[in-house]
């Protein structure tokens, strides 16, 4: 009868049963990039949903006068009278703050894990995907640190009017033309819409990957979603100040 | 063929290194790339100076032992192709190629263009295997798999850890090798029973060395065995799943 070969086992146990990996060298890394990167890819797809629902809203500045002020007043009214006036507004803007600040957590342990990973080699050559691809994806720390600084003047112009000439509480259609009727707020923010284009570019295409969604068909889906939505996103909102410095619109 | 080699020289894995050229006069079209260094490497022992270190086994692109980068591209110029497999045909009379160990921080170089692989073996062992006489190999027909599945099972499975995919990578990520020896095994019968502490304990041990991938495919582009970048996606599924998941 054939009983196979007997093997001789002086490994340590922990080796021979393969129970979790001996370490001998080693660069230790803290956390896991799948969670991290899943956490990203959850976090970026929502604030991407919000960057379009957002773009949406300010293009009402091109219906006419009032239409603009008109939503920011509905934003505040919408979700009565099942939940009181501003606070599906308020729960939404918690929900997207923590969601920002987890997005940039988790890039932060990426960034952080990425250069520990790689070292001091030398740098292979650039390879895989598109230029365009690779190039977003190269400068994602860079187009991130970008648009959050964006952000930060962004909410100072027009949410709290602290950085807008004569910024009016709820004239949403007056503070935005008045901003951007400021030729260099009109070329940063340009910048920063051109940044976040690219930071969609790679982020709508990594996000299925992240999330576990393979295959042709999401390959299909999601060249479409990484080419449109960027560009929807850019020209859509470099519409507006161009507009407003044509002035076509005032 | 006239061929200046710049090649990556060092002693020790704690010495420093540096790139020393060589120029080898009589190198012809159809030489591979280690067969260049064979041809050097006599030159150098005949005049007595010591040889260049770098790892080889099987020569037929089976093994996964040869490995180096060659002008910064992993394995070499042609796509998918180990570097014993890579040609002087690839390059002009004349050339220069640039010769250095694949990089990575859990690649420590040994000597020359040897690394030290090891991190790949504790991601392999932390997947578990087992060490007991289970007797000859069972009648291959008496589990059913569809024929598609077994395919894509053999397709993960045709990776040979030559850990060309973390030097090609921009983050040194791993995973495309983790990604094809967890997909080997989930994706079959035999593999269900430990598929969801598997993915998890391959993922973590991959997690203490290796980077993140950030899906841009120098992985696949340098892959000698055609791995395709969907086990990437699977292997996230796999631990996703499994981090919900007690078992």
């Amino acid at each position: 009868m054939d009983e196979g070969p007997r093997y001789l086992v002086t490994a340590p146990a922990e080796i021979a049963h393969g129970v979790g990996g001996v370490k001998t060298t080693g660069t230790s890394l803290p956390g896991n990039p799948i969670v991290d990167k899943a956490v990203m890819a959850v976090t970026g797809g929502f604030l991407a949903l919000f960057i379009v629902a957002h773009l949406v809203g300010n293009l009402k500045i091109f219906l006419g006068h009032g239409h603009l002020d008109a939503y920011g007043e509905w934003l505040r009214d919408v979700g009565q009278p099942f939940l009181p006036r501003t606070v599906l507004l308020w729960g939404f803007r918690i929900v997207l703050t923590a969601a920002f600040f987890l997005h940039i957590l988790a890039a932060i342990r990426v960034v952080r894990r990425n250069r520990m990973a790689t070292g001091d080699r030398q740098r292979p050559a650039k390879t895989g995907g598109t230029p365009v691809q690779r190039y977003a994806a190269a400068t994602m720390p860079m187009t991130g640190v970008i648009v959050a600084l964006f952000l930060v003047f962004h909410l100072l112009d027009l949410t709290w009017g602290t950085a807008n000439p004569g910024f009016q509480r709820g004239a949403v259609e007056r503070n935005l033309i008045a901003s951007l009727d400021r030729w260099p707020v009109a070329v940063v923010y340009s910048l920063a819409v051109l940044a976040l284009g690219f930071h969609l570019v790679h982020g709508m295409w990594s996000l299925f990957s992240s999330l576990g969604f393979h295959g042709r068909r999401i390959d299909n889906v999601r060249r479409v979603i990484a080419t449109a939505l960027p560009a929807v996103v850019v020209l859509g909102n470099l519409a507006i100040p161009v507009a407003i410095l044509a002035g076509w619109v005032s | 063929m006239n061929i200046t080699l710049e090649v990556w020289r060092q002693v020790t894995p704690d010495s420093a290194g540096g790139f020393v050229t060589y120029t080898v006069a009589d190198a012809t079209p159809e030489m591979s790339l280690l067969e260049l260094l064979d041809r050097l490497n006599a030159d150098l022992v005949d005049h007595r100076i010591e040889p260049i270190a770098f790892e080889h086994d099987c020569r037929e692109g089976i093994c996964g032992c040869c490995g180096v980068l060659v002008d910064g591209v992993a394995h070499g110029p042609a796509l998918n192709t180990p570097t014993c497999q890579q040609h002087l045909r690839s390059f002009v009379d004349g050339a220069t190629i640039r010769l250095a160990p694949m990089g990575a921080a859990a690649y420590p170089v040994i000597r020359d263009l040897m690394i030290d692989r090891s991190a790949l073996d504790r991601i392999i062992a932390a997947g578990g295997f087992v060490s007991t006489p289970t007797g000859s190999a069972p009648e291959a027909n008496s589990i059913p798999i569809a024929k598609e599945l077994a395919d894509r099972a053999m397709d993960d499975a045709a990776c040979i850890g030559c850990g060309a995919c973390v030097a090609a990578c921009p983050n040194a990520s791993a995973q495309l090798f983790v990604g094809a020896k967890v997909s080997q095994l989930a994706r079959l019968p035999q593999g269900q029973p430990e598929r969801r502490a598997r993915a998890r304990s391959m993922a973590a041990a991959a997690a203490l060395d290796f980077g993140a991938c950030s899906d841009v495919g120098a992985c696949r582009d340098a892959c000698p065995a055609g791995i395709s970048m969907d086990v990437i996606a699977a292997l996230n599924r796999e631990v996703l799943r499994a981090s919900w998941s007690r078992r």
